[in-house]
């Protein structure tokens, strides 16, 4: 009996430290510039992972802190490395009992805990990312990551002298397989020779396993990496043996001082602070947002000096169509792996298709575990 | 295609391999120490951060094994001096190791060092598939091979090895003889930890040279699952640990390669492999062949006379 409530405190004490909660300091100044009679948005983030992971969360929390730049913004909360599932209710539910009226949840596996919260708290506005569920006080929202992944895509087909390129990959779920599918089109826009390895990892976040991967594909002789993995292990990889590399999630160029060409970077400041803003003005309505460059949610990292100028001026040209419309990486005649057309001439395949995505396109070395 | 799958098994299993040894010298003492993946983690960040502010490897090293040294004195104090609870005093170090090290970690994350770089053992690395893999490696891995030598020469061919698995197996014995079992035990529980917190430093040292948080990602638990597959042996420790590491390092090659078998199917190997370990190790255990301290997990007190 004594064991068994040993371990039941400590399974308390677990889950307590797990949420590791932020407690904001008010600043005083800030308080008392506020007009009286304002709505002062009080936002809580709930992140997948730690906030010194360098990827994923981490460029969530560079985008709650931009948001607080706003004056109307009260320091807000964020709870780390919450686990995906129904547990993360709870820790939804606890926001919402501290009087934070404005919560975001970072992750896919949030999506029924949001809702689930957000129905019993209509007063509560909710945001909940890379989802595809919304409700009246639930938005969603996500970016077009697949377009600077065709830019980026673009830059390693014509920095490739082996015409090998290593992609490591998490997990196969259509918005990997999309950024891949992206890259591959940029890189065989400009080199059709070339193709695309991908290696899984099956996990997000495995610093060890990750290197391990990167090490594998330029084992076989790939001389430009990228990845979709939250930890920079990909980018070491790459400075050790004197490759290329493409980043991912953040501008992690110091990881690799030399390899380092760009990177496809999220910029979630602009939507935070968007929403935050209609929140404010009593505009916000809930909505599915999936907005691209020309929002400026997803970017391009500042290309290297490693990259010719030529090449740079090109990657311009394309943003610039992408931006304006006039480009769009997946549009038709495109054919699958199998070399079979898959996406008519004159096609341009619609959201539907692209949020479902589950094939690869022509020139990509891989296979999607079925 | 064997030198470079070997080569990618030894640097994948070699933090695996630090903590298992840890363990081991852990449990031959008689102490259950589930705080394998904190410790890692401690030494990690340990490590990193004395490199990051000195710039000599050697230190990272040395502060890693101070710092997990440290920490798993604290075990050691819980489970042999106060002879509480061992299984619920370790989870609680892992616990404590991943909330301290995400607490004082901020200050280092996204900090770059030069990590360990390979080093040829002349004549040696010439040989044939194995020169390679064994021997144009870095310091830390050569440091791996001496210590497995080091272990088992300690617990078969020195009284004081012979006198800690007397420890392991029966405590009352070993005081009878006038062996100082708690000082023995302390001492395992901190230098074992110490070991561990070297497979850590491994990770930000040498594998990947920065620090994030949780960057063991679950190691510490295969290191207590391989303690019992290794039945308590340093060299056997190392097969275990080079064949959990090499499976890792054969599926993603495989997928490099471009094979056709299915993703899922290579995924699941390391898996598979796990349970056919377990499998082995408890028919063993049930024909009484197993190597397990008797009295493992159980608390010594002088006065408690069976």
């Amino acid at each position: 009996m004594k064991k068994l409530l040993a371990l039941l405190t400590m399974l308390a004490l677990f889950t307590a430290g797990c949420t590791n909660e932020q407690k904001p300091v008010e600043p005083a100044a800030k308080a008392t510039a506020q007009p009286a009679a304002a709505k002062q948005i009080k936002a809580g983030f709930i992140y997948v992972g730690p906030v010194g992971d360098a990827g994923w969360t981490w460029s969530h929390d560079q985008g709650r802190i931009e948001m607080e730049k706003a004056a109307y913004v009260a320091p807000s909360t964020y709870i780390e490395s919450v686990p995906e599932g129904a547990e993360s209710a709870r820790v939804i539910n606890g926001l919402v009992q501290k009087g934070h009226n404005l919560i975001f949840t970072t992750s896919f596996g949030y999506m029924d805990a949001t809702l689930d919260v957000a129905s019993k708290n209509k007063d509560v506005i909710f945001m909940h990312c890379s989802g595809y569920k919304s409700a009246e006080n639930v938005g969603t929202y996500f970016g077009r990551m697949y377009e600077p992944r065709y830019l980026s895509g673009i830059i390693a087909g014509k920095m490739t002298k082996t015409n090998s390129i290593g992609y490591v990959a998490a997990f196969p779920i259509p918005e990997v397989i999309r950024g891949i599918n992206a890259f591959t089109l940029g890189v065989r826009s400009v080199n059709p020779q070339a193709v695309v390895k991908v290696v899984w990892t099956q996990t997000w976040f495995d610093p060890g396993v990750e290197r391990d991967a990167a090490d594998s594909l330029l084992d076989v002789g790939a001389d430009v990496l990228t990845m979709h993995q939250d930890a920079p292990a990909t980018l070491q990889a790459a400075e050790a043996r004197n490759a290329y590399v493409i980043g991912y999630n953040s501008d992690n160029r110091k990881f690799a001082p030399n390899a380092f060409l760009t990177a496809p970077i999220w910029n979630w400041g602009s939507i935070y602070t968007k929403t935050a803003e209609e929140v404010q003005n009593g505009t916000w309505k809930t909505a599915q947002i999936w907005s691209g460059m020309k929002e400026d949610l997803v970017q391009l990292a500042p290309l290297s000096e490693k990259v010719p100028a030529a090449v740079k001026q090109l990657v311009e040209e394309k943003r610039k169509a992408i931006v304006a419309g006039s480009l769009h990486p997946f549009s038709g005649p495109l054919k699958d792996q199998t070399g079979k057309e898959a996406v008519a001439a004159g096609v341009t395949l619609d959201d539907g298709a692209l949020l479902g995505m589950n094939w690869f396109v022509e020139g990509v070395q891989g296979t999607i575990p079925q | 295609m064997l030198e470079i799958l070997l080569d990618a098994t030894v640097r994948a299993g070699t933090p695996i391999l630090f903590a298992t040894l840890g363990a081991i010298i852990n449990e031959r003492a008689g102490i259950i120490n589930l705080g394998i993946e904190g410790l890692m983690l401690i030494g990690a960040l340990s490590g990193f951060a004395a490199t990051f502010s000195s710039g000599s490897l050697l230190l990272g090293v040395v502060s890693a094994f101070v710092a997990a040294f440290i920490a798993g004195s604290i075990h050691a104090l819980i489970t042999v001096q106060l002879r509480g609870n061992q299984i619920v005093s370790g989870l609680a170090l892992t616990m404590f190791g991943i909330g301290v090290t995400a607490l004082f970690g901020r200050g280092v994350v996204g900090q770059t060092i030069d990590g360990f770089e390979r080093h040829a053992v002349p004549l040696l690395s010439q040989l044939p598939v194995v020169g390679k893999a064994f021997f144009n490696q870095n310091g830390l891995i050569y440091f791996s091979f001496l210590l497995v030598a080091f272990i088992w020469f300690f617990f078969y061919h020195t009284r004081w090895g012979l006198n800690l698995r007397t420890i392991g197996e029966n405590p009352a014995a070993a005081d009878a003889c006038g062996i100082a079992v708690n000082r023995y035990r302390f001492l395992a529980v901190a230098c074992g930890s110490g070991l561990v917190g070297i497979g850590g430093a491994y990770l930000s040292l040498a594998s990947t040279p920065m620090w994030i948080e949780n960057m063991t990602a679950g190691r510490g638990w295969i290191a207590v699952a391989l303690v019992i597959f290794a039945s308590w042996s340093s060299v056997r420790a190392l097969f275990g640990a080079y064949l959990f590491g090499g499976i890792t390092a054969m599926q993603l090659r495989f997928q490099a390669m471009g094979t056709t078998v299915s993703a899922h199917v290579l995924q699941m190997l390391p898996y598979v492999f796990t349970i056919v370990v377990l499998v082995i190790s408890t028919i063993r255990l049930q024909k009484g062949a197993s190597q397990q301290p008797e009295n493992l997990g159980l608390p010594y007190d002088r006065e408690d006379r069976k």
